[in-house]
């Protein structure tokens, strides 16, 4: 059944960005709409440009397959098919589906009247893939400083670059980065548990109101920060601890050249303190 | 786009201060003073306070204070007492773990005895707080889920500072206290034991880290786009499903041809969270005693290549 009992009522027509009402309907479950067309035809063609890619591969195992940018020499043009060129086809599919879904993600929400907060959150997961695959790459220059796509492959990118920025923890943006990731996990534990608290009490209980959860998290840590702002944290957590990953790649290797572990030295460096002996740069 | 979309409270009505639903709590252990932040308000609630002390939150606040000197005055030693200094090579210092050679014996002050000491007050610290999630919820008479979402957090602190050092059979094993000595820690952790990416336990808990932002991004996006229909008011939501409710499983149903319930997102919410420590504390755990090299074990098991 592709129907809940409630949904007969929401299924009108209207809300579409453009097309007008000849995308306008569902498949199953799914809304269609032109951006529903343009996300499958990319995504499809995608997934069949990487099945080609596997093909022209040494491993059918899923853990190995990769598909590699372009060599660095070919800088920022085009690359033959299997030289590089499949990844940038894939790519542009990859953007195509994205942006697609984001598009509809707008339509849904105009068709049920609600606000544009998903699409405006989702962007920010396209915006930190096109940092790496395009903003990056095309600040340094060349293709091939771009992730290859492969699940333990793309994996291996992450650590050669890192190394060859010495330890990238080291990485302010990346310390603020990994911290957002880990707030933003520790507050959807507490959200999800303080409502889950409430609406599974003790034995024997009538389910708990918004007053326990205040109440609870008053007496936890002296402040409840209720149940509208909770979720505007989350989303501020959420959409940060992306934006700021975004952003210590994107300084590496464009602003940034040598080991981050060295970008400290401006600290140690002011003039006020510098030559003084004694702790650990003394 | 010209509707209003509910980023911050535009209009901020105050009344006098709930002091709490009152149960079964001690009212003794709380306090009655309570502030109104009109900063904080433009966000969430503007009401600070009241706060509940009792025994298990003077021991927590009182060892974790004693911690946090402990490590302060050694930093304070190893900058000579010379506050420039501190405040230059703040993120160097570091109180270290005794070296190998003392296994899992006491070790002089200097030479890690200081780690030992801080780092018991830094445990009864964290399980008393712990406890204390416990003992407020029950008071309440609310189920516990903080108290072993917290649980999870403290599996992987245990299995970083005590079971892993304890299973290795030295303390020299555990994390040292210092902010960039805490990354090299991470970095050389990595290194000795062949790249813990390939470590499945580490792949998977990182999963669950990337999809705890995605689904609180989701979630958080949802509950305000439909906030003009009362969707904050979840509890509600739950108990006497509305049109909010409705149409944020319509959307993700729509979308994806999947949807949560108001309930259940946040049975999903809980799970990806508590399992980014949970997988992470196995992977650690297995490193180093079942595990010695993540890169080979990942060649004999068919995921990386054999060169």
């Amino acid at each position: 059944m592709a129907l809940l009992s409630f949904e007969k009522k929401y299924r009108v027509p209207g809300g579409t960005l453009i097309g007008g009402n000849l995308f306008d309907f569902w498949v199953g479950p799914f809304y269609v709409g032109f951006f529903g067309v343009s996300a499958a035809f990319f995504a499809f063609l995608g997934t069949f440009l990487i099945f080609y890619g596997a093909a022209l591969g040494e491993s059918w195992n899923p853990w190995l397959i990769s598909i590699e940018p372009p060599e660095l020499d070919v800088g920022l043009g085009f690359a033959p098919l299997k030289e590089g060129g499949l990844w940038q086809l894939i790519t542009i599919c990859a953007h195509g589906a994205f942006i697609s879904w984001a598009l509809r993600q707008i339509e849904i929400s105009r068709k049920l009247g609600m606000g544009l907060h998903i699409p405006f959150a989702f962007s920010f997961a396209i915006l930190a893939y096109t940092t790496l695959v395009v903003v990056r790459p095309v600040l340094m220059g060349a293709w091939g400083h771009a992730f290859p796509y492969g699940i333990w492959s793309h994996l291996d990118w992450v650590n050669n670059v890192g190394y060859a920025y010495g330890n990238f923890h080291y990485n302010p943006a990346h310390m603020i980065a990994v911290s957002l990731f880990f707030t933003t996990t520790l507050a959807l534990c507490l959200h999800g548990s303080l409502i889950l608290s409430a609406s599974n009490p003790e034995r024997g209980n009538e389910m708990r109101s918004p007053e326990h959860e205040d109440t609870f998290f008053r007496d936890f840590i002296g402040y409840s920060i209720g149940p509208l702002g909770i979720h505007r944290l989350g989303l501020l957590l959420a959409t940060q601890a992306v934006l700021w990953s975004a952003i210590c790649i994107v300084i590496s290797g464009t602003v940034w050249f040598d080991a981050w572990a060295d970008w400290w030295f401006w600290y140690v460096d002011l003039p006020f303190w510098v030559d003084i002996e004694g702790g650990v740069n003394g | 786009m010209a509707e209003y979309q509910n980023i911050f409270t535009q209009v901020q009505v105050q009344g006098p201060p709930e002091l709490g639903v009152i149960e079964e709590v001690f009212l003794e252990e709380r306090t009655q003073n309570t502030r109104f932040s009109k900063l904080l308000g433009w966000f969430g609630n503007a009401q600070i306070g009241p706060f509940y002390l009792g025994a298990l939150g003077i021991l927590s606040l009182g060892t974790g204070l004693i911690w946090f000197l402990i490590v302060g005055a050694s930093y304070w030693a190893q900058a000579g007492y010379n506050p420039a200094v501190f405040m230059r090579d703040l993120f160097y210092f570091s109180l270290e773990p005794p070296a190998e050679e003392y296994g899992l014996r006491f070790a002089p002050l200097k030479e890690g005895g200081l780690w030992i000491i801080a780092s018991f007050f830094l445990l009864i610290s964290v399980l008393s707080w712990w406890a204390r999630s416990y003992q407020l919820a029950s008071q309440l008479k609310m189920g516990k889920h903080v108290f072993w979402g917290f649980g999870a957090a403290i599996w992987l602190f245990l299995v970083l500072g005590l079971i892993r050092p304890i299973m290795m059979g030295s303390w020299s094993e555990a994390v040292p206290y210092g902010v960039f000595s805490h990354l090299d820690w991470t970095m050389n952790f990595s290194v000795i034991y062949g790249n813990l990416f390939y470590n499945p336990f580490h792949a998977l808990s990182i999963a669950f880290l990337y999809g705890s932002a995605l689904l609180f991004a989701m979630h958080g996006a949802t509950i305000l786009a439909v906030s003009r229909f009362g969707g904050d008011r979840e509890l509600e939501q739950i108990a006497d499903r509305g049109t909010a409710s409705e149409r944020a499983a319509l959307f993700w149903r729509w979308t994806m041809g999947f949807n949560a319930s108001m309930e259940g997102i946040h049975r999903w919410a809980w799970w990806f969270a508590v399992l980014v420590p949970l997988t992470g504390g196995v992977g650690i755990l297995l490193t180093g005693t079942v595990v010695d090299n993540w890169y080979y074990w990942a060649q004999t098991h068919g995921y990386a290549p054999l060169d």
